[in-house]
């Protein structure tokens, strides 16, 4: 009878509810180092394998191969750390989280835009720990050092698109954190048919048509021209800002329409 | 007063599957609501559509007189939900999931720090609250859903298979702790496929079959349905039950249930107590070997049986017909 005359809470706005979410999943990795030290692990080892197992036998212009590899490597990286978001929103979705939170008066596109915030976090933490791997193996920057710190956003940028692409994969595998796992597989093709590990001029016409031009390989170019100026912008065929521009394109056009599919997705009801 | 839960015709499909077909239910203020059926009635369904989870295809569904199809986030304002799954967070303490959950009814810092406290007190997890979920047992877990549901001071609270995958104990406990919550004046709806736990949190079950309410009423009013007390008499061989079945089949209406397996014989009869009297003269003089006898009130088992043809939580049941 006394609970009559309270009054009705306001419901969050969209500000609040992304804090509130990306809390959630920041603290939860926080408090899992394991996920903090496998996702970190896979770049460095990746950037290790790559220099050492096939440094030698990659021809790559006027470039060392280190400074040609470490963008790519490092680009490639924060692709398959978007992996761990389909995974976890999977698992979200199978625990009845989604339903808690949708019976909320808050912000729905903040249930998943929170998270997004929060795995971006994660994947710059990745690349992080990628970069100063690099610098111990000998990668330089050649150009400055806001080059340097442009490239690294530029690379952070394009891994929250695909982090987009990762939760609305997860959330149409159907809160199956196993098929959601598989999802990460996807990646493979596009990083390797890439300018990531070898220069695309290398590959065979019908597969170089293809990875001259797919979003992997404009980012790539994009992080190896900031870093290395010149000798990547002829070996790329292209400036700095020119990638750069297309780079942060293509990440705005993926997150719009993925996230405009699992936006969608978490709203239907 | 406005109906706390107000659902007229309510239908929802899913593809070739109808869900709610047509369901009923008034709900008033002060009263708990039980929605009693086998799996696949519609219960969850029904809750989901009030909870604004999903959108029924027709009828009319009102939530304290505010629209659940037209206008979701005002009824967002007034519910709280606890789902079939504890929604809560194991990498965060207690605390910090209620505070998580205040932020988003839209409080401030201060304001959902102290909507923490309070439901972590009235939920009786003051000495848990700051230890990390994932240490907590099953029983404590669903306990901070449940108080995840209270942060927003709702206007109804709606519970979907509370207790389910419980063990007794938690069961009971939690239990207590949602009597405790009805006593401080919240209006319940909730769902489950027990029939005691109906009988013993609500003040109105609705029987839901097939997407509809096929019967509704008081426990008292729904065991008055199921009509006569029944006595049971407990043979103490194989042998007596044939003798102990005809023996009371004067006694009472309609034929004797006689079980040779469980020696059991129980007859329905009308005035119940001079029936149990006569039963036991009757067969002393037939000198039939009783263990045990005893008149009992009908169960909300036997009303669901004959309501629904069914029984509600009996899965080693559908077993026996599957190769």
């Amino acid at each position: 009878m006394t609970a009559a005359v309270v009054q009705a809470p306001p419901g969050a706005g969209v500000l609040s509810s992304l804090s509130a979410v990306a809390k959630r999943s920041l603290l939860k990795y926080r408090r899992t180092p394991q996920v903090l030290f496998v996702s970190a692990v896979q770049g460095v080892a990746f950037m290790l394998i790559f220099r050492y197992a096939f440094g030698g036998a990659i021809e790559s212009g006027t470039l060392s191969y280190v400074d040609y590899l470490v963008p790519g490597v490092a680009t490639a990286g924060v692709l398959f750390s978007g992996g761990v978001s389909a995974v976890g929103i999977a698992e979200d979705a199978g625990q009845g989280l989604y339903d808690r939170l949708k019976s909320l008066p808050m912000a729905h596109t903040a249930i998943l835009g929170g998270r997004v915030l929060a795995d971006t976090v994660l994947v710059a933490w990745c690349l992080l720990a990628a970069t100063l791997t690099a610098f111990l193996i000998g990668f330089r920057v050649h150009t400055n050092f806001f080059a340097g710190l442009a490239a690294f956003g530029v690379v952070v940028l394009f891994g929250m698109a695909f982090v987009w692409v990762f939760v609305a994969l997860g959330l149409l595998s159907a809160a199956n954190p196993q098929a959601a796992q598989g999802l990460g597989f996807l990646v493979l093709p596009l990083s390797f048919a890439s300018s990531a590990y070898v220069p695309v001029h290398t590959m065979p016409d019908w597969l170089r048509a293809i990875a001259e031009h797919q979003p992997v390989t404009v980012a790539v170019n994009a992080a190896r021209t900031l870093t290395q100026g010149a000798p990547a912008e002829a070996l790329a065929g292209g400036t700095a800002g020119h990638f750069t521009l297309l780079a942060v394109l293509w990440s705005i056009g993926i997150s719009v329409v993925f996230g405009g599919i699992a936006v969608a997705r978490i709203r239907k009801r | 007063m406005t109906p706390t839960i107000e659902a007229v015709g309510v239908r929802k499909r899913f593809g070739e599957v109808t869900a709610l077909d047509g369901l009923d239910i008034v709900a008033e203020p002060g009263q708990v609501v039980a929605l009693l059926g086998p799996n696949g009635a519609g219960k969850t369904t029904f809750v989901r559509a009030v909870a604004t989870l999903l959108r029924p295809d027709s009828g009319a569904l009102r939530v304290a007189g505010v629209d659940a199809v037209a206008d979701p986030r005002r009824v967002r304002r007034l519910i709280g939900l606890a789902g079939q799954f504890a929604a809560v967070e194991g990498a965060m303490t207690g605390r910090e999931n209620l505070d998580m959950v205040a932020r988003l009814f839209g409080l401030d810092r201060r304001a959902a720090r102290a909507a923490a406290d309070r439901v972590l007190r009235q939920l009786g997890l003051e000495e848990h609250g700051d230890r990390l979920v994932r240490t907590y047992s099953g029983g404590l877990r669903r306990r901070l859903d449940l108080g995840a549901s209270l942060v927003g001071t709702p206007r109804v609270l709606l519970l979907d298979e509370p207790t389910t995958g419980l063990d007794p104990r938690s069961r009971i406990e939690l239990w207590s702790v949602i009597r405790e919550l009805v006593e401080q004046g919240t209006d319940m709806l909730l769902t489950t496929q027990y029939l005691n736990e109906a009988d013993e949190l609500a003040d109105l079950i609705a029987i839901v079959d097939r997407g509809r309410v096929v019967a509704a009423g008081s426990p008292r009013e729904l065991k008055a349905r199921a009509g006569r007390d029944v006595v049971e008499v407990h043979v103490h061989d194989r042998e007596s039950v044939a003798a102990a079945a005809r023996v009371l089949a004067p006694l009472g209406v309609g034929e004797p249930r006689a079980d040779a397996a469980t020696r059991l014989v129980s007859i329905a009869v009308d005035s119940g107590s001079e029936r149990l009297l006569e039963s036991v003269r009757a067969l002393a003089e037939q000198e039939v070997a009783v263990e045990d006898i005893a008149l009992r009130r009908p169960t909300l088992d036997e009303v669901f049986l004959a309501l629904t043809g069914t029984s509600a939580a009996r899965p080693e049941d559908e077993k026996v017909t599957s190769p």
